[in-house]
């Protein structure tokens, strides 16, 4: 016994083949983002100079930042973005969860239908969402009977984002979802029926709380995809738009003042900021969870 | 009563099937209404009040498109960023995982550590950084550029740590007992073990990778090195208002996931379930 004892730690204790086969990964995570997370920092303290040159300026960037109302209006359209998405989008893949854990025949089927726009770059997802929310021509408009001008008029340019992004999220939520509710046993649900509890009764009584783990993981994981969208709103709002300042995110006024305009250190400042939002609204979840989120099963 | 009961059960069931059966049309709605448009004229498609089929199958707005968009690039510049991306996130952080789960050695909680960190990182704070690299080296423009984020993956690290972990070290134990060492237990005997978890994270690498849009889109400026999603992204301003044309563009962007999705659809599904959370 103590001579298997000790073999297991002969076996397992390797001090050179541990470090040469993490050797790849840490120093590509050295190279590419422990070295530019600091030089993200030192640049959101510097000024850009010609040739690519930086001169620290102390917090200058973050006190131009906090003057600027486009950036405000910014950190709002992130944060309404999150607001419109987040709790339709997440009620609705809990609810395509649950029909889709019918014992049906089909129910494969809608699972691959609903999860088609995964694999769709959101870049051609957006284009034919642009078209389809056209103020002159789009068949939303013929449609509902309706004539709004959906992606120029500041007050509706968000929500028709809003609309495309829970589109493309329920099939993916769905289905992490459906997996957790897999996992619950069948025994909570019998013995609720023979108490004659409803159907609707167990989804809020059974089902919600029993996949609660899931459902924390999920809403977590939108809420900072949310947080930093960018693709959908660069595709369907250019910036000719005239509700553009209404629908840009941070993360779309980080490309154009880095890559557009040329401020990288301003732009390093807002990335900054996005980051610090992410964490708190993060931080902010793992306290709530403890109010809802049941871990023991 | 067993006659109702089934008439209840026949209800439910047509509730359920409605409810299924209107989402699934909302979410195809759209890809039909690409291909329908993508085959009418411009002067159809504006059509008041609109008109639901184009009235002949040409393929003109994909002639259009093909001209404007060297595609044939587009392809392959994102399917070669594609397979390096999978090649690296496969190899390094299988080799990282499996050390990380079954080695012990001096400074692995430090070296651990630095993969979380990494992964609660928005990606976007590592752009402009990334991008200068690049940049002083006179490497944009290239599949290198392309791939460059991706030559290491932080979550790919960790969900196959997860996997190794999940393998009994009895084993790894037996593997050394017969004489191979770390390096031959991995290759030989473990490696094989993870080929669930080694081709969810390929789905999940390919289909984020083919998705991104902000790192192609600064790298690569020259259309020839563009990705589909990049590529994609230019013809907003080229055909503003000519959206048959754009959805023809946007149809041949998206047919080759598709289609891989449609062969493949159980793995990419179960992979990202696997791999979700991320």
């Amino acid at each position: 016994m103590r001579q298997r004892a000790r073999m297991v730690d002969v076996g397992s204790r390797d001090n050179k083949w541990g470090l040469i086969m993490v050797a790849p990964t840490i120093l590509g995570l050295i190279l590419l983002n422990m070295l530019p997370f600091f030089q993200s920092i030192y640049m959101s303290l510097s000024s850009t100079k010609a040739f690519g040159a930086y001169q620290f300026c102390g917090l200058d960037n973050f006190v131009k930042m906090f003057q600027n109302s486009e950036f405000w209006l910014a950190t709002w359209n992130s944060v309404y973005f999150c607001l419109l998405t987040v709790p339709v989008g997440i009620f609705l893949s809990l609810i395509v969860a649950v029909l889709l854990n019918n014992k049906l025949r089909g129910t494969t089927v809608f699972r691959a239908i609903f999860f088609l726009p995964m694999v769709v770059a959101p870049a051609a997802v957006a284009m034919v969402w642009k078209w389809m929310f056209n103020g002159q021509y789009g068949i939303i408009n013929s449609l509902f009977h309706t004539n709004v001008a959906w992606l120029t008029n500041s007050n509706t340019v968000l929500i028709s984002c809003a609309v495309v992004a829970i589109w493309s999220s329920i099939g993916y939520d769905a289905v992490l979802l459906l997996a957790g509710i897999q996992n619950i046993s069948k025994s909570y649900y019998e013995a609720a029926s023979l108490d004659g509890a409803s159907k609707i009764k167990q989804f809020f009584t059974i089902t919600i709380p029993m996949v609660s783990p899931t459902l924390f993981v999920v809403i977590i994981m939108r809420l900072m995809a949310s947080l930093k969208v960018y693709d959908l709103i660069y595709m369907m709002v250019s910036e000719s738009n005239p509700a553009l300042t209404h629908a840009q995110s941070l993360m779309y006024l980080f490309y154009r003042e880095s890559f557009i305009a040329g401020n990288k250190g301003y732009a390093s400042a807002i990335v900054l900021w996005t980051v610090l939002l992410i964490g708190i609204v993060t931080a902010l979840q793992f306290l709530g969870q403890k109010k809802w989120v049941n871990y023991d099963v | 009563m067993t006659q109702s009961y089934k008439k209840q059960v026949f209800i439910s069931k047509s509730i359920i099937y409605l409810f299924l059966i209107l989402g699934a049309v909302i979410m195809i709605f759209p890809f039909l209404w690409m291909i329908l448009t993508s085959f009418k004229t411009q002067a159809e498609a504006m059509a008041v009040p609109p008109k639901f089929f184009p009235s002949s199958w040409k393929a003109t707005n994909f002639e259009r498109v093909t001209k404007s968009l060297p595609f044939t690039n587009l392809f392959m510049n994102t399917g070669l960023m594609i397979v390096f991306r999978i090649v690296c996130a496969v190899a390094f952080s299988s080799m990282a995982g499996f050390a990380f789960a079954k080695i012990n050695f001096r400074g692995k909680t430090v070296l651990f550590s630095l993969v979380l960190v990494q992964m609660m990182l928005p990606s976007q704070i590592f752009i402009i950084p990334q991008y200068q690299m690049l940049a002083k080296f006179g490497l944009t423009n290239s599949i290198f550029a392309l791939v460059f984020p991706g030559l290491v993956s932080a979550f790919g690290t960790f969900f196959l740590r997860q996997t190794y972990l999940g393998i009994p070290n009895e084993i790894a134990e037996s593997a050394y007992i017969e004489g191979c060492n770390k390096w031959t237990t991995f290759t030989k005997v473990m490696f094989p073990l993870t080929t669930n978890s080694v081709a969810a994270i390929s789905i999940f690498t390919a289909v984020f990778a083919y998705s991104d849009l902000m790192w192609p889109l600064i790298c690569n400026t020259d259309l020839k090195m563009m990705t589909l999603s990049s590529g994609l992204s230019t013809l907003n301003g080229q055909f503003t208002t000519n959206y048959p044309v754009l959805m023809a563009g946007s149809l041949i962007a998206m047919i080759p996931m598709v289609v891989l999705y449609l062969l493949f659809q159980r793995r990419f599904i179960e992979g990202i379930a696997l791999t979700g959370g991320k």
